[in-house]
This record gives structure tokens, C-alpha cells and sequence, in this order.
């Protein structure tokens, strides 16, 4: 039994948000009488982390902790209109809103804040913990939870904001192609390492070595989350999966997961991964989409790795090892004819 | 483990947040691992009927007609739907997004146009009765020729797939592709020192979330409906299914944001519309869940595509013109695929600063299970058929695969296929960080290389 490796990589960029369809989400976010910021959106996180991505978010730009923030989502009723979590839209699109319903609520606080003390908007600072300062006099401060209070039952002040963003939609021009179709982009490295079995045409992956431009990692443990998992499906997508086997012809489709194949755990390669911070001028503290994005360099990665290996070049996608020994096959007939 | 690259862009950055670049664990996590996250189906709700698809077992045929007397005797069955049930039958989800003509049927009428295709619906007091009873329904079909390959459906005399288009594509303002033109190929490639031409191909991949797309309906007794569902996109649920049930958009509400896993796979409209119908006329809630094999086989994969690029290249490593022809097998209907289409043309021709560039990207009907939105939509196959072909054109050239995509990667300022001038570029650095990583050597050149400007 004969073993080659090989190596490959690939690079790629990917676009944040649909702006060929118009794209516009809100956030509505007001304080409870005792310093919580309810967040009222329509958005749906899939497993990804949505809601806490947009706690961060709205806790950052009023200035106030994490866990003060409560994400209000998944109901019509109740929430302003989202365009939907697809796209690697939703951390751009719905973190603006945030951020802007966040800017109206702070100022309507500060205010509150000032008046309290008896003191200008201008001298007072968030300290992200929870309380309000006022700059150069140590120990003059007031909490949210104070400013809250006094706002709903001595003012008669809301301490609330409405936030939305609608990226301008981009109609390409039918016979150029001239258009804006994204925001921003993200980008992706991949170095893959591949070991293939000559006698069965089968590929493991031995490591997959990625760097990825994500504008700003908002919760680098959640990133790396997109990473690992996104870099699996694209392990996958390169060397298993397909509903139909044949393709274009219909026969063989699997229907459980007996019959589509994926790799399991103890297929996984080693992981490296590597976060690069190109802040983009409109995202959310400078963040770009990565959901998506972490799928796509594995496979050409891949599929160049198998090539530096044994020398042959599948073209087609799933790269099953029926297709690699095929090739394989080719090449020795020749070099022996 | 993930380490944070800190050095590139520096200058560019504020540091010094307090909530933002922290790893704050994920608010549901516990949940989902301790197995209390409430998803649509762990409701309990009284008097639940479940809805099962009658669906076409043939890739194309007419329907002669349908017997449901047997299956409407059945014990359990509550009713049965069909097309005529169904108030505006026929629609496009992208409707919304100003994309037409409608052309998907919620319930065949008169056609089937894929294997899988619903046909009926038939409602019943458990999933077991409802089964039994789609059994049991006579469907008598004539079966017409098919169209499988996006190539042959483009070919005059194939079998048309979809007659609400007319034609086996898409039309995009007036073009039977969505076009991207930049400088003269032609040019290019009479100038190139080599030209090569390569076909890349890719099945239909299946989401495979481990929750399978699906919704409850509980009619309430206010008159609205309430719709817990898996959906990705609340709104557009809504306002689509409205628009299929032609009720006011302030009788229903949608209630979800908890998903097993969406990829995309869950932004069509199709298990929803049906089950708030169902719940309409019997006045119960309704639940309609795909089976796995629902999930796998009927609903939507992510499109194969057939891809051809054709590069011109100079010996010192330029691109010089890049032309390519995308087929997006869209299956039997558009769904999101026009858009997706657009999006795989607007990616062309990758993150490289080509001078001459020509991309036609066709959507293709055929008569398969309709493709629609998927993790990377437009772009993972194209950036698959791209970088192999980048691998290939370096080692034609005998250079470093990394050293010849720097030689082309965009820089800020350069102009880009479909018209924008490119700005926070870092493909380049990318390429560095992995290249360290992988103990990848490079020139000192390749070191040196930046996103922000171009090296003479």
C-alpha cells in the first residue's frame, strides 16, 4: 500500500450582505426602569451566535456591560423588520441598526445623566461597567441603573432608540455587468496537507492551515467557531457530498446519513487558524461577514493538494476516491505505454 | 486554536473596547447542549394534524388526473388539498426583490416539472394516517422527456422545463445571461503568451442541518395565525406567504429564531404557506416537517454548476484576459437562483486585477429538485473552478502557486471587472499569514508584497 502527500493552497474573498436586492434591517432598543437595554429585532441566529454578537455590539456603543443587555428576537409581532440571516449579512446589517438605535438611546442616558448631576453632557464618560463619570472629578459618578431609574419615575424621559440601515440597492447594468454588489470583503488563505492512498484512490486530509481578513473580530471564540465548522464543510464539499452521485443523472441519491456521506470526527484534520483585522470603513467596529467565507478556500486547497500528491486533476466535485484511483489509473497506463 | 494576528493593518484599528473583541460565550450554548432549547417542534400543542406531500415520482410529466377517494376514506385523514385549494398558486419567493414572473406552484397544476414535485397535500390526525393516505392516492401521469443537463436545455429542441419563462433561462433585462464586461478579451488572449481552456463541474450539495426545515400553525381565536417555523428570514416568510394565502399580511405572525442549522436551506417559502393553509381551512393547528429524505432529496441543494475558464497569461505571471462561461443548474424553478446567478457573476473574476474579463453566467432550468441558497451562494463553486485553474496557470508557468496569485492579487485602487475600485484589500496578507503557518517559503519580494499598494 502506497502513500503520497501533497500540499495546496488556495485564496479567496467573499462579499458581505445582498445589496443587488436592497437589504435593510432595524433595532429598536429601549432601557428598562431599572438599566437593562432590551434590543427588539427580527433577525434569527441560526447557532451562530447572532445574539451575542449583537449584546456586545449594543453593550459596546451605549457604553454599558454585556450582561445589562437583553436580545429581544424571533417574533414579528414584537420586532422591527430584518431582511433575514443569509448572505453574511447579518452581523453587518443588524449591527448597524444596533449601533444606531444604540447612539439615540446613549444620548437620551447621558442626558438624563447630566441633568442628574447637575453637570454637561460634554464632561460625562461610560466606563462599560455600569456607571457614569464625570471626567476629572474622581468620584463624581452616577450608575445606569440610578439615571434609569430617575429617567422613568422623576423626568418622564424614555431612555430609548430606533436604529436602521438600508445599504443603497445596486441594479447591475444588463449589458456590462456594472454594479456594487457588496459592501466590503472578507478574505481567506488556505495551505492544505493531504495523504493519498494510491491503491484506493482515498484522501485524508492531514491539516488545514488558514489565515482569514475579517475586518474585526467581534468574539474571536465565535470566529474561530465559523472556522472550524465552516472549514469542515468545506472538507466535505471537496471530498464527500453530494445529493446526487451521478450527476446530471438523478439515480442514487442518498436519503439519510447513512447514505450521504460526511466526514465524522475522527476524519478531521489538524486545524491552524489565523485572524487578520482589516477594520472595512462601514461595518460594525470594522466587521465583515465570515460566516460563509470559511467553507470556500478549503476545497480548491484541497483539491490542488491531491494534485501535488499523486499528479492528477479532478475537476469534478465531490473528489471521490473512484474519480482519484481513475486518474491514477490513466496516469500509470501511460507512463508504462 | 485561532491566534490573532496583530501585526498587519495596524495603523487602521482602535484598540481599547470594552464589549467589542471579547470572547463572550454564546448566549444559547447550554441550551443546546443540555438539550432544554425549545425548536419549533418540541411545542406540545392539542389537536396537532400533520401534513404529508403526495409528489411526483417522475422528472416530468402531465397530470391526466388524480383519485384521492380512496385516501379521503382513510382513517384519520382530515382532508385533502390541491391546487385550487390554494389561493395564489403560482409564485416567486425573489417577488419581494421585484424578481419575476412567477413560475413555482405551491401544488402542481396539470404538470409536475421534477421528481419530488407536491402534488397534494394531505392533512391528518398523525404522521402515521397522513402517510397511509398519500399512499393511497392516484396520480395518473403522461410522462414527458426530460431535460437533466444545463448544456442540452440550452440547446434549441429541448424539452422546455418551465413555461412561465418561455425558455430553458433566466432573462435578465432582456439578456439570456447575466453578463460582466471589462476591456477585450479578445486582445488579451492574442497577446497572451498561453491560453488554456478548462471545464470544472459540481454536484448538488444538501445542507444537512440537523434540524429539518419545518413549521406548527396555530389558528388563533383572535382569527390570525400564529407560524412557528425554522425559517432564516421571519419577514420574508411572512409577506411571501400572504401573498400565496392572499390574506392580510396582519393576520399572521411568525415566531422562530431558534434553528438546528440553516446554511442557507432554510430561506425558501414552502413549508409554511401550505401549513397555514391547512390550519385555515380546518380550523386546527397543523404541523408539516420534512422528513430526512424530504430534506436530502426535495428540498432545495445548493445548484452544480459547470464552470469555463479561459485565461490568457504572459510568462512573467500576468493574467491578461479571463473569460468565463457559468452554468447555474437551477432545477425546475428560479427560487433564489437568478439572484445567486448575479452573485457568481459579480465574484468574476476572483480577487485578481485582470484587464480583459468576460463572464456570461446563465441560469439554466432543468427538470431536477430547484436549487436555491447555500453557505457561499454564487461564489464556493466558482472559487473552487478559480483557484484550481490559479494552481494550474502557476505550475504551466513554472512559479511558486503563492508567488503567481501575488503577482495578480487586487491592491486598493485597482479597478475591478464589474466596475468598482477596489479599497480594503488583504488578500496579499492572507496569503502571507498562511504562507507562515504552512512554513510556505517566499521570495523576499513575496514578503514584502502589500494590499495597499502594488509593487513595481
Amino acid at each position: 500500500m502506497a502513500k503520497a502527500r501533497g500540499r495546496g493552497v488556495a485564496a479567496v474573498n467573499y462579499p458581505t450582505g445582498m445589496n443587488l436586492g436592497g437589504d435593510p434591517s432595524q433595532a429598536l432598543i429601549h432601557a428598562t426602569t431599572t438599566g437593562n437595554f432590551v434590543v427588539s429585532l427580527a433577525a434569527v441566529d441560526l447557532g451562530q451566535g447572532l445574539k451575542t454578537v449583537m449584546a456586545q455590539i449594543c453593550a459596546e456603543a451605549i457604553g454599558v456591560p454585556v450582561e445589562t443587555v437583553i436580545i429581544d428576537t424571533g417574533d414579528t409581532d414584537t420586532g422591527p423588520h430584518d431582511m433575514g440571516t443569509f448572505a453574511s449579512r447579518a452581523t453587518h446589517r443588524v449591527g448597524n441598526a444596533i449601533i444606531a438605535a444604540a447612539r439615540e438611546a446613549r444620548e437620551a442616558l447621558m442626558q438624563v445623566a447630566a441633568d442628574e448631576m447637575e453637570v454637561g453632557v460634554a464632561d460625562l464618560v461610560t466606563d462599560g461597567k455600569g456607571k457614569i463619570h464625570v471626567v476629572g472629578v474622581p468620584g463624581k459618578s452616577i450608575s445606569v441603573i440610578e439615571v434609569a431609574l430617575a429617567a422613568h419615575f422623576k423626568h418622564g424621559r424614555t431612555v430609548s432608540g430606533r436604529g436602521m440601515v438600508l445599504p443603497t440597492r445596486s441594479y447591475p447594468d444588463p449589458k456590462t455587468g456594472k454594479m456594487s454588489p457588496a459592501n466590503t470583503y472578507a478574505h481567506a488563505c488556505t495551505v492544505a496537507e493531504v495523504e493519498v492512498d494510491t491503491e484506493t484512490g482515498e484522501v485524508t486530509v492531514l491539516s488545514l492551515k488558514s489565515a482569514y481578513e475579517i475586518g474585526r473580530a467581534l468574539n474571536p471564540r465565535m470566529v474561530e467557531q465559523q472556522i472550524v465548522g465552516g472549514a469542515w464543510m468545506g472538507m466535505s464539499h471537496a471530498l464527500y457530498e453530494t445529493t446526487e452521485p451521478y450527476y446530471p443523472d438523478r439515480s442514487h441519491g442518498p436519503v439519510d446519513f447513512n447514505e450521504y456521506l460526511m466526514p465524522g470526527p475522527g476524519d478531521l484534520p489538524v486545524f491552524e487558524s489565523a485572524i487578520l483585522e482589516r477594520p472595512s470603513s462601514d461595518g460594525p467596529y470594522g466587521a465583515k461577514g465570515v460566516g460563509e467565507m470559511t467553507a470556500n478556500s478549503p476545497i480548491p486547497a484541497i483539491a490542488n493538494a491531491i494534485f501535488d500528491a499523486v499528479g492528477v486533476r479532478v475537476d469534478s466535485l465531490p473528489i471521490t476516491p473512484e474519480k482519484v484511483l481513475r486518474g491514477i489509473l490513466l496516469l500509470n497506463r501511460a507512463e508504462a505505454g | 486554536m485561532v491566534q490573532h494576528i496583530k501585526e498587519f493593518f495596524a495603523a487602521e484599528r482602535d484598540e481599547g473596547m470594552h464589549a467589542v473583541g471579547t470572547s463572550e460565550v454564546r448566549s444559547d450554548i447550554s441550551g443546546h447542549v443540555t438539550g432544554k432549547t425549545q425548536f419549533y417542534a418540541d411545542r406540545q400543542i392539542r389537536g396537532l394534524l400533520h401534513l404529508k406531500m403526495v409528489r411526483s415520482p417522475h422528472d416530468h410529466a402531465r397530470i391526466r388526473g388524480v383519485d384521492v377517494s380512496e385516501a379521503a376514506r382513510m382513517p384519520g385523514v382530515v382532508r385533502v388539498l390541491g391546487h385550487a385549494d390554494v389561493p395564489a398558486n403560482i409564485y416567486t419567493i425573489l417577488k419581494l426583490i421585484q424578481v419575476e414572473p412567477d413560475d413555482e406552484p405551491v401544488l402542481a397544476d396539470g404538470k409536475v416539472r421534477y421528481k419530488g414535485e407536491p402534488v397534494l397535500a394531505v392533512i391528518a390526525e398523525s404522521e402515521a394516517a397522513a402517510r397511509a393516505a398519500v399512499a393511497r392516492v392516484k396520480v395518473d401521469y403522461e410522462v414527458l422527456p426530460a431535460v437533466l443537463d444545463v448544456e442540452e436545455a440550452l440547446k434549441p429542441g429541448a424539452p422546455l422545463v418551465n413555461e412561465y419563462h418561455g425558455h430553458n433561462y433566466f432573462t435578465y433585462e432582456g439578456h439570456h445571461c447575466r453578463r460582466v464586461r471589462h476591456g477585450d478579451v479578445d486582445k488579451g488572449f492574442a497577446a497572451a503568451d498561453h491560453v488554456i481552456e478548462e471545464r470544472y463541474q459540481s454536484a448538488p450539495i444538501e445542507h444537512a442541518p440537523v434540524e429539518t426545515t419545518g413549521c406548527v400553525v396555530v389558528p388563533e381565536a383572535n382569527g390570525r395565525l400564529t407560524c412557528y417555523s425554522n425559517t432564516q428570514a421571519l419577514f420574508f416568510t411572512l409577506d411571501n406567504a400572504a401573498l400565496i394565502l392572499k390574506v392580510p399580511f396582519q393576520k399572521l405572525r411568525l415566531i422562530g429564531g431558534t434553528v438546528g442549522g440553516g446554511f442557507g436551506g432554510k430561506v425558501d417559502v414552502i413549508v409554511e404557506p401550505i401549513a397555514m393553509l391547512a390550519a385555515m381551512l380546518t380550523n386546527r393547528p397543523v404541523n408539516f416537517g420534512y422528513s430526512r429524505e424530504e430534506e436530502m432529496q426535495v428540498s432545495s441543494p445548493r445548484a452544480a454548476e459547470r464552470i469555463y475558464i479561459k485565461d490568457g497569461v504572459m510568462k512573467d505571471g500576468r493574467i491578461v484576459a479571463r473569460q468565463i462561461r457559468l452554468y447555474v443548474d437551477s432545477g425546475a424553478y428560479s427560487r433564489h437562483s437568478p439572484y445567486g446567478t448575479t452573485k457568481a457573476a459579480a465574484h468574476m473574476p476572483g480577487p485578481y486585477t485582470i484587464p480583459n474579463v468576460h463572464v456570461d453566467c446563465h441560469c439554466v432550468y432543468t427538470n431536477r429538485t430547484p436549487s436555491s441558497a447555500m453557505r457561499g451562494f454564487g461564489v464556493t463553486i466558482g472559487d473552487f473552478a478559480l483557484e484550481v485553474q490559479m494552481d494550474k496557470l502557476a505550475r504551466l508557468l513554472r512559479m511558486d502557486p503563492i508567488e503567481f496569485r501575488m503577482r495578480n492579487a487586487y491592491r486598493d485602487g485597482d479597478m475591478k471587472a464589474h466596475g468598482k475600485v477596489t479599497d480594503g484589500a488583504a488578500l496579499v496578507e492572507v496569503m502571507q499569514a498562511a504562507a507562515k503557518m504552512a512554513d510556505w517559503p517566499l521570495s523576499a519580494q513575496g514578503a514584502r508584497a502589500s494590499s495597499l499598494r502594488r509593487e513595481s
